[in-house]
């Protein structure tokens, strides 16, 4: 069973690294929202601090966004997709070896850009180590998310308009608790509490997402 | 135990069974919404904080109401139709979102218009405010995703699981103005055993809330029964009832 989970992480990871625009594409649009608004807004290193953390999170769930286009897409085109359905392992566990690849193929790599992001905004130290804490607890549950959406929306002509308007409303509530977060620690205040709250959400995701996934990609591929 | 239950999930006996029921949804909603609202408009004292501009609460709690029950309806009817693969039920759902929707807006729209006279503006950004928003967002989001299915089948199962993910709403919408410091003013009527509320201004609210929730209960029936005929219009028993209908028709 783990056996199955290694081979689809390696296999993905492999892709990718084989087509390595596919994983830097995202992330160099991520850097480029996030340096449009302070050419946009002004440079006022105490405004760009304030709002820095809402900045930050909502170009992490665009690049997500454009990102979730290659969690299922090329499999259910060539057809790897329904081998998966067919494996003898159970698509649930399956489709958690997919999320985790596309979480450390986009995940990730914010979670690597963030301290130069911090730079650019301004940010001081404390309040960098709870963005960084926040993007590190809340793109997994992104990934978790998006690939509901993903697999709901996999099998139509026009998925992606339909993608983000499924996506981004659910995805608010984190967006709410990892500011509240980060601002928290701007201010001084502890953040651990917020902090937890956006973990029993990541665990809730984990163990709740792969089924609704699974169950969404029977009725995409049939 | 549940034996008399199966015959329901054939489509044509489900058509039939909720025409009987539609005449008694609107016996109920019709008298109750007029009783209901001119005893709150013109009858009810005046809030001593308030004064008359409280009266929107007879429209603004009852439609936000039924947004959130329009919602558990859809969530009992897509788990019931997942579950036990009852297309009746994917059914229920698709005819409910649209309805849900137009509450949960006639519901942000009075608060909006209350907003304004009570806190100065039109617009706040507050817990219950938002997660109200939020619910009309999923609500707009599983209509798009039924619409973009050509397989209704399909489009009937999709828009279940969405409807079923977007659950997790529904406690944060009920417990936003105790779980934060809102601006939004708590629950009135649901603690029953000390209501917040004088009884004067108490019983028309319920009583628009029994409108509204049979009004709701006509509006579903019906669209369930129009996505029944569109669904089944390739079979002989609607063939046949549309017939009967054009001679009925002619004739009147």
């Amino acid at each position: 069973m783990f056996d199955a989970f290694v081979q689809i992480v390696r296999k993905d990871l492999l892709g990718a690294f084989r087509q390595q625009s596919d994983i830097l594409n995202p992330i160099w649009f991520f850097v480029i929202v996030v340096t449009l608004f302070p050419l946009g807004i002004g440079t006022d290193p105490a405004l760009l601090a304030r709002i820095a953390p809402g900045i930050i999170w909502v170009a992490a769930l665009l690049a997500a966004l454009l990102s979730f286009e290659r969690l299922f897409k090329d499999d259910y085109i060539d057809g790897s997709l329904e081998q998966m359905m067919l494996a003898p392992h159970s698509l649930t566990w399956l489709v958690c070896a997919k999320v985790f690849t596309h979480w450390l193929l986009t995940g990730l790599p914010i979670l690597f850009v963030s301290p130069l992001l911090a730079v650019f905004l301004s940010l001081e130290e404390n309040t960098f180590w709870a963005l960084f804490l926040t993007l590190l607890i809340g793109t997994p549950i992104l990934s978790l998310l998006g690939a509901i959406g993903v697999a709901l929306t996999i099998g139509l002509r026009k998925g992606g308009v339909l993608l983000s308007l499924i996506m981004l409303p659910l995805s608010i509530p984190i967006l709410i608790f990892s500011t509240m977060a980060i601002d928290a620690a701007s201010f001084g205040q502890p953040y651990l509490g917020l902090l937890a709250l956006l973990g029993a959400m990541l665990v809730g995701a984990i163990t709740l997402a792969p089924f609704a996934i699974a169950a969404s990609l029977r009725v995409s591929v049939s | 135990m549940w034996k008399w239950l199966h015959p329901y999930a054939k489509a044509e006996k489900s058509y039939a069974l909720s025409g009987k029921l539609m005449p008694w949804f609107l016996v109920i909603a019709i008298p109750t919404f007029f009783v209901g609202i001119i005893w709150g408009l013109a009858f009810a004292p005046a809030d001593y904080q308030q004064g008359d501009s409280f009266r929107i609460i007879y429209i603004h709690v009852p439609a936000a109401m039924m947004a959130m029950g329009a919602y558990s309806t859809m969530a009992v009817a897509a788990f019931i139709g997942l579950v036990w693969q009852i297309r009746l039920a994917e059914m229920t759902v698709a005819a409910t979102a649209p309805i849900g929707a137009v509450y949960t807006f006639i519901a942000l729209f009075t608060g909006a218009a209350w907003g304004k006279p009570m806190w100065g503006a039109w617009w706040v950004w507050d817990a219950r405010l938002t997660s109200e928003l939020i619910l009309l967002f999923v609500y707009l989001g599983i209509i798009a995703l039924y619409n973009a299915f050509s397989d209704k089948i399909l489009a009937g199962r999709a828009a279940s699981i969405l409807t079923l993910v977007g659950v997790i709403n529904l406690p944060i919408i009920h417990f936003s103005v105790v779980w934060w410091n809102t601006l939004h003013q708590g629950a009135t009527i649901t603690k029953f055993d000390q209501p917040s509320m004088a009884t004067e201004m108490l019983i028309p609210l319920l009583i628009m809330i029994v409108s509204f929730a049979s009004f709701l209960g006509l509006m579903i029936l019906y669209r369930f029964r129009n996505e029944i005929l569109q669904r089944e219009s390739h079979r002989p028993w609607v063939i046949a009832l549309v017939k009967q209908s054009l001679k009925t028709n002619k004739r009147g």
